[in-house]
């Protein structure tokens, strides 16, 4: 149990320092810009696919389960506002950060893994270059910036879907619909849908890197790491989602 | 530039006094009473060796014996626990990371496997120090990749991958990425592991090419003793053709090649190719057999 907890705090202390190198390393040259370009791209556009297959299907699904329920209530007219709200606030943010997570957050960290166990970390060291500003700093960038800006796709595009179904299956029209999705949004639950993607982004990316760059044990050792990425970054953005949920409560409501 | 700074300012620039000092004659990389432990593991205990500029020192031993560790604390990528390392004039051992990268510069490596980057060519292979870390421009980068390729004579695969080398070019083109800056020192790790002995000798012929022509110091870690051997016993020629051809090593040449057999995470043995073939130590002699 003690060689455990030594363990854990040993992952968390390493975990730490690779995030302060990577803020130190945010602030000092040199920086690789041809990477950052190419992580953007990565990580942004290679995740619109998922995204915004995630954010449709989620839309219309939310619309016809709540326009059932809201149904027996007389209130079908408010499906607009229930998604707004739903998407908006929780389910955009949330579904499109464990959707990244399984994506890029896999993928970064076999990709680390797998030049950690080839001793291509330790030729990158060599040849003069400092793995956190060439390989972890640009993927951190990307991921702040990125995941908030897929989420915004995501939410919109979930609005979307529900505007479909509403149209479709729930015959609310247009004009109804988009109305009730306004009144369903205060400015807090645009604020809240959009801070905590940056940190959800972060989360993702940091502990993918951290995982990819402590692989050990060849090719097994990549699989672990993988597995371990997507695990512990899932988990990690749905407590981080509580602890900032929390924390904007307190401030902004 | 305030918060913007360049990191490896640590080093300072050196005198020409103190380049001449680090010239040939002088050491160029010094152990003193190295020791490392892994946890309970004792890696090294109290190694010293000294590399002369322009000679060869060969490290063999069993595996595990701590011969890569030695290259991984010349290069900064582990710290010892006690005791003082030299390169290239900078004491090293409590040096960061940032100002490592300073006294990397005249350093390559070649890492056991090649450890090329899969991701690119082996054109952008080897040029990647000159390019990424120099911003030397790129029609220069170009002509000094051509140039290193032509001289390990795989000018034809300048733009292949990784994975569609065989594992001998592959050694080749780690041997061409690490001599692309043109370091003082160049740090072999087990560079004919798991190679047939035909391409083996191709990588100990780029060996002897880059220490007879481009006088670089180098260190090697094998325990193949029938490369080692071919090492420290033959010299590079160029034939008035222009054709390179390998010849034995005159008396001074092999005295320039030194042997250091480690066991145990000590020194075992340090001596010549023919102190080492004469000396009547078993374990030697184990190991020789």
């Amino acid at each position: 149990m003690i060689e455990w907890i030594k363990a854990a705090l040993l992952e968390v202390q390493e975990y730490l320092r690779l995030v302060a190198q990577t803020t130190r390393a945010l602030f000092t040259r040199p920086y690789y810009y041809r990477d950052i370009v190419e992580q953007f791209m990565a990580i942004g556009m290679g995740s619109l696919t998922v995204v915004l297959l995630t954010g449709t299907f989620t839309g219309m699904v939310l619309a016809l389960q709540s326009g059932i329920t809201l149904d027996m209530f007389g209130a079908r007219s408010m499906v607009g506002r229930l998604v707004s709200a739903s998407m908006v606030k929780e389910l955009g943010p949330v579904l499109t950060a464990l959707m990244v997570t399984g994506r890029v957050g896999s993928g970064i960290a076999a990709e680390l893994g797998s030049m950690m166990v080839t001793d291509q970390i330790s030729a990158l060291r060599a040849l003069g270059s400092d793995p956190i500003r060439k390989l972890v700093l640009p993927r951190v960038l990307a991921g702040i910036i990125m995941v908030p800006v897929l989420t915004v796709i995501a939410d919109a595009i979930g609005m979307v879907g529900a505007w479909i179904i509403a149209a479709t299956q729930l015959k609310i029209a247009g004009s109804v619909f988009w109305n009730s999705v306004v009144l369903g949004l205060f400015i807090q639950d645009v604020w809240m849908g959009l801070i905590k993607p940056f940190f959800f982004g972060f989360v993702i990316v940091t502990i993918a890197c951290h995982v990819g760059l402590r692989t050990t044990g060849g090719t097994q050792g990549v699989g672990r790491a993988t597995t371990n990425a997507v695990v512990a970054g899932s988990v990690a953005v749905l407590a981080v989602d509580f602890l900032v949920t929390k924390l904007l409560f307190v401030l902004m409501y | 530039m305030g918060l913007f700074r360049n990191r490896g300012s640590a080093v300072a620039t050196r005198s020409p006094e103190l380049e001449e000092a680090l010239g040939p004659g002088s050491p160029i990389v010094v152990f003193d009473k190295v020791s490392l432990a892994f946890d309970d593991k004792v890696i090294l205990d109290e190694v010293s060796f000294t590399l002369i500029t322009g000679h060869t020192k060969i490290f063999l031993g069993a595996s595990g014996a701590g011969k890569s560790t030695i290259l991984k604390l010349i290069l900064g990528l582990l710290k010892p626990d006690a005791g003082i390392i030299w390169v290239n004039g900078e004491q090293v051992d409590t040096f960061t990371e940032d100002q490592m990268m300073a006294v990397r510069a005249d350093l390559g490596m070649v890492f056991q496997e090649g450890a090329l980057f899969d991701s690119l060519t082996v054109r952008e292979n080897v040029g990647y120090k000159l390019w990424e870390e120099m911003k030397q421009p790129l029609d220069q980068v170009n002509t000094r990749v051509e140039e290193v390729l032509g001289f390990i004579g795989l000018t034809d695969f300048i733009d292949r991958m990784p994975s569609e080398l065989s594992g001998g070019q592959r050694r080749r083109v780690a041997i061409a990425r690490a001599m692309a800056a043109k370091p003082r020192i160049l740090l072999y790790d087990e560079p004919t592991t798991g190679l047939d002995p035909i391409t083996a000798v191709t990588v100990d012929e780029e060996i002897i090419k880059l220490r007879d022509f481009e006088n670089i110091s180098s260190i090697v870690v094998t325990h193949q003793l029938r490369d080692a051997f071919y090492v420290s016993d033959n010299a590079a020629v160029r034939l008035p053709a222009g054709t390179i051809d390998f010849v034995p090593a005159d008396e001074e040449k092999r005295s320039q090649a030194e042997f250091l057999m480690l066991n145990k995470g000590k020194v075992h043995f340090e001596g010549t190719s023919d102190e080492l073939k004469s000396s009547k130590d078993p374990y030697l002699r184990a190991f020789l057999s």
